[in-house]
């Protein structure tokens, strides 16, 4: 089945074949990861830029080493204390990299939307590595591969996604993603965490933690935003483990088989425990980051391809 | 002196809320006689209308003129244009200038800016506190003899109760009219769009409906204490109408507007982060804008404006959030409140009490109205014209409409103001 993207921008406009595409691919990346010489040349000659406008060390770090394992010539620009702070506009710092011709741009920032704003205005692919609380889409690929590999499908589960859902990006593109699949999704989380009429995008939102784990395949925490705390949307952070951090007791409700996913970085005793996250038989959050690696090469792979075919055009 | 009539024409009349076939004699800038079909037309020039609607000229309250402080956005000279281009004859401008209209001589050259370039008629606002800061009222009276129509802080809220109150007792003792902006700042704080599933989706920080109505029944409880003649500038959301029915019904001299977007737009169009449908409140619910037209319909909301608000391409070309609030309505106001009357919500007498008749006797002008001894302030248009809008074929010297390549019906053909054509065909 054929991949059509030119971007990705978000789960929100992929089919479901084209997500199956995507992880074919990224399941071939990850033998390709595991061998001795780890290296392909399917970008050689192509230029990777990687733009984070919000400070971030493992998907930029992931980023930068699926382009080199694939021949890109890999440049990572910290935005976050360059050309913004003097005044520049997205568009303008948008229209001074397009004019120096990069192939895929990955562009991490604080603000929903960013990123397809910039993509209007360039002529490369642009990956979206994080926009503001919309959408993070290849963390919601690299997650689907796990679940793929560790429970052999990627339809009819049972997943719970934990803990802070209003800021999360990831519980976006993941609520997305599993629903195109046909899971059933169940939302755990204080309401104060909630998004408003999140029960309208078709999952089941609970607010007992206990009760919503009941009998789940897959257990999904979020990281507690702390740095997005502006006004106190939970008492404290031992109020919030007692109640929505992960812990054996609590893991106990799900299914005896359910893993436990996490997309790091881990506030480890405020919204999971510990030696659960580091027990290997419940846990994949070492998993996740291998994926990671794997379907960052696939999607690179995939809109460099299209990249070739689309037609050539001035976009300004 | 000067006559002339206005023959064959379908007079649409905000008073007699009716529509009737005749004409009008207009001399010396005011409506001297109805003409009856049938009527001999009088020995004077005549212009044919064709069939076409006569009403009277738009009087919209809340223009943001760019002067001073941001010509670059809009002047004038250019929102003049867009004004009687669109049927808009009496523009209500805003205070929320750079500085702000807060003291005579800042209003005084404004009217001296407006003066031999604007051809539509200027009612002009002041602040309702220095430096719209929300502190210490402005000189009311002074504003009041250099023409001051109406007080008002914009979209900001004062948010000290004791100086809102003081403000409004000031205010009821000079018979001033007061417009606020109903809205709970600490609620609002931050948000660009409706909370809700769109919201939800496309991850935006989100403000409540509820925002409004407390912000409504916050005004409403300090004009009741304080007697004040007062206007809410837009009531988008339908938690809002209870409360304003209610002060009606107890009969507080209140009134409310709403703005042509909220009306004719939702929260849906802002699509995948389109800024020029970016508007300060956000857009609401599908369900919010069937109540508000209803609210317009039944006369709960009088008034219609086009809360334009212009502003250039730099301020709007940046991630949603960070990008500026507002869009140019002058000459978009008319086509769009004809998808009103399409769409079954309004007839054309009851759209122009909202559109003109309501808010010119709000403040407490002669004109909006067909009556004999009206000003002449008219607008000939065609509601079933078709077109599609080029926002860059804009009279405004900024582009920003939501309604750019939108199919549209109700085309301007002439507009007068005063009895003279200040749009049409061979106009001066």
């Amino acid at each position: 089945m054929p991949f059509r993207a030119r971007h990705l921008l978000g789960i929100e406009t992929l089919a479901p074949y084209e997500i199956v595409t995507l992880l074919d691919l990224s399941d071939s990346y990850v033998d390709l990861n595991r061998s001795r010489a780890k290296h392909s040349d399917k970008l050689a000659g192509l230029t990777q830029i990687n733009m984070f406008f919000e400070n971030s060390t493992r998907t930029q770090a992931s980023f930068e080493i699926a382009g080199k394992r694939l021949g890109a010539d890999v440049m990572n620009m910290s935005m976050a204390a360059s050309s913004i702070k003097k005044g520049e506009t997205l568009i303008d710092t948008a229209l001074t990299l397009n004019a120096m011709h990069p192939d895929l741009l990955v562009v991490r920032h604080p603000h929903s939307g960013a990123v397809d704003l910039l993509a209007q205005k360039v002529n490369c692919a642009v990956l979206n590595a994080g926009d503001g609380r919309h959408e993070h889409p290849t963390q919601a690929l690299l997650d689907a591969l796990t679940i793929r590999r560790a429970k052999g499908k990627l339809h009819r589960l049972n997943i719970a996604i934990c803990g802070d859902i209003a800021h999360s990006r990831v519980a976006r593109s993941n609520i997305l993603l599993l629903g195109k699949m046909e899971n059933r999704i169940r939302l755990i989380g204080p309401r104060t965490l909630m998004p408003s009429q999140v029960a309208e995008l078709g999952v089941e939102v609970y607010e007992d933690m206990r009760e919503g784990l009941n009998g789940v395949d897959v257990v999904m925490m979020l990281r507690l935003q702390r740095e997005r705390m502006d006004g106190g949307f939970i008492p404290s952070e031992r109020e919030y483990y007692h109640r929505y951090g992960l812990d054996p007791e609590k893991l106990a409700y799900a299914k005896p088989d359910a893993i436990v996913m996490h997309p790091g970085p881990m506030n480890r005793g405020v919204e999971i425990d510990g030696t659960l996250a580091d027990d290997i038989n419940r846990s994949v959050i070492q998993d996740q980051v291998e994926m990671g690696v794997a379907v960052r090469m696939a999607a690179m792979d995939l809109l460099a391809q299209n990249r070739a075919t689309a037609t050539p055009g001035v976009m300004v | 002196m000067t006559e002339f009539a206005l023959v064959n024409a379908r007079l649409i009349d905000p008073e007699q809320e009716d529509e009737t076939q005749g004409g009008l004699i207009v001399r010396n800038g005011t409506i001297a006689a109805r003409l009856r079909p049938g009527d001999s037309p009088p020995d004077i020039p005549s212009i044919d209308c064709d069939g076409k609607c006569l009403a009277p000229g738009i009087v919209d309250i809340g223009v943001k003129v760019g002067e001073p402080g941001e010509r670059h956005k809009e002047s004038f000279k250019t929102a003049g244009r867009a004004a009687v281009a669109g049927g808009v004859t009496t523009m209500v401008i805003r205070p929320d200038t750079t500085p702000a209209i807060d003291n005579p001589e800042t209003l005084e050259f404004v009217m001296r800016r407006a003066a031999g370039v604007c051809p539509a008629r200027i009612a002009p606002m002041a602040a309702l506190t220095k430096s719209r800061a929300g502190r210490e009222m402005v000189e009311m009276g002074f504003l009041m003899d250099a023409g001051a129509v109406a007080f008002s802080d914009g979209d900001t809220v004062v948010q000290d109760h004791k100086v809102l109150s003081r403000a409004l007792t000031y205010a009821a003792s000079l018979g001033a009219l007061v417009i606020t902006h109903p809205q709970d700042p600490g609620l609002s704080k931050g948000a660009a769009v409706t909370s809700g599933k769109f919201a939800t989706l496309r991850g935006l920080p989100a403000v409540s409906p509820v925002a409004e109505r407390m912000g409504l029944e916050r005004d409403l409880a300090l004009v009741e204490m304080c007697g004040t003649r007062y206007h809410a500038d837009q009531i988008t959301t339908a938690r809002s109408l209870p409360a304003l029915r209610r002060a009606k019904d107890a009969g507080l001299d209140v009134t409310a507007g709403v703005s042509i977007h909220h009306l004719t737009l939702n929260e849906f169009d802002v699509g995948d982060y389109r800024t020029f449908f970016k508007v300060k409140p956000p857009l609401r619910s599908e369900d919010d804008r069937l109540a508000v037209a209803g609210a317009v319909a039944e006369g709960t909301i009088d008034v219609i404006c086009s809360m334009h608000t212009p502003q250039d391409e730099e301020s709007k070309r940046l991630p949603f959030e960070e990008a500026a609030s507002g869009a140019v309505g002058l000459e978009t106001l008319l086509p769009a409140a004809m998808r009103l009357v399409q769409n079954g919500n309004l007839n054309l007498p009851t759209l122009w009490r909202a559109l003109s008749l309501n808010p010119a006797r709000r403040l407490g002008l002669e004109n909006g109205r067909l009556s004999v001894g009206a000003p002449a302030d008219l607008v000939l248009f065609d509601p079933n014209a078709p077109f599609v809008l080029d926002r860059f074929k804009l009279n405004s010297k900024s582009k920003n409409t939501p309604f750019d390549g939108a199919r549209m019906e109700g085309k301007v053909l002439r507009t007068f103001v005063g009895g003279a054509q200040v749009f049409g065909p061979g106009d001066s």
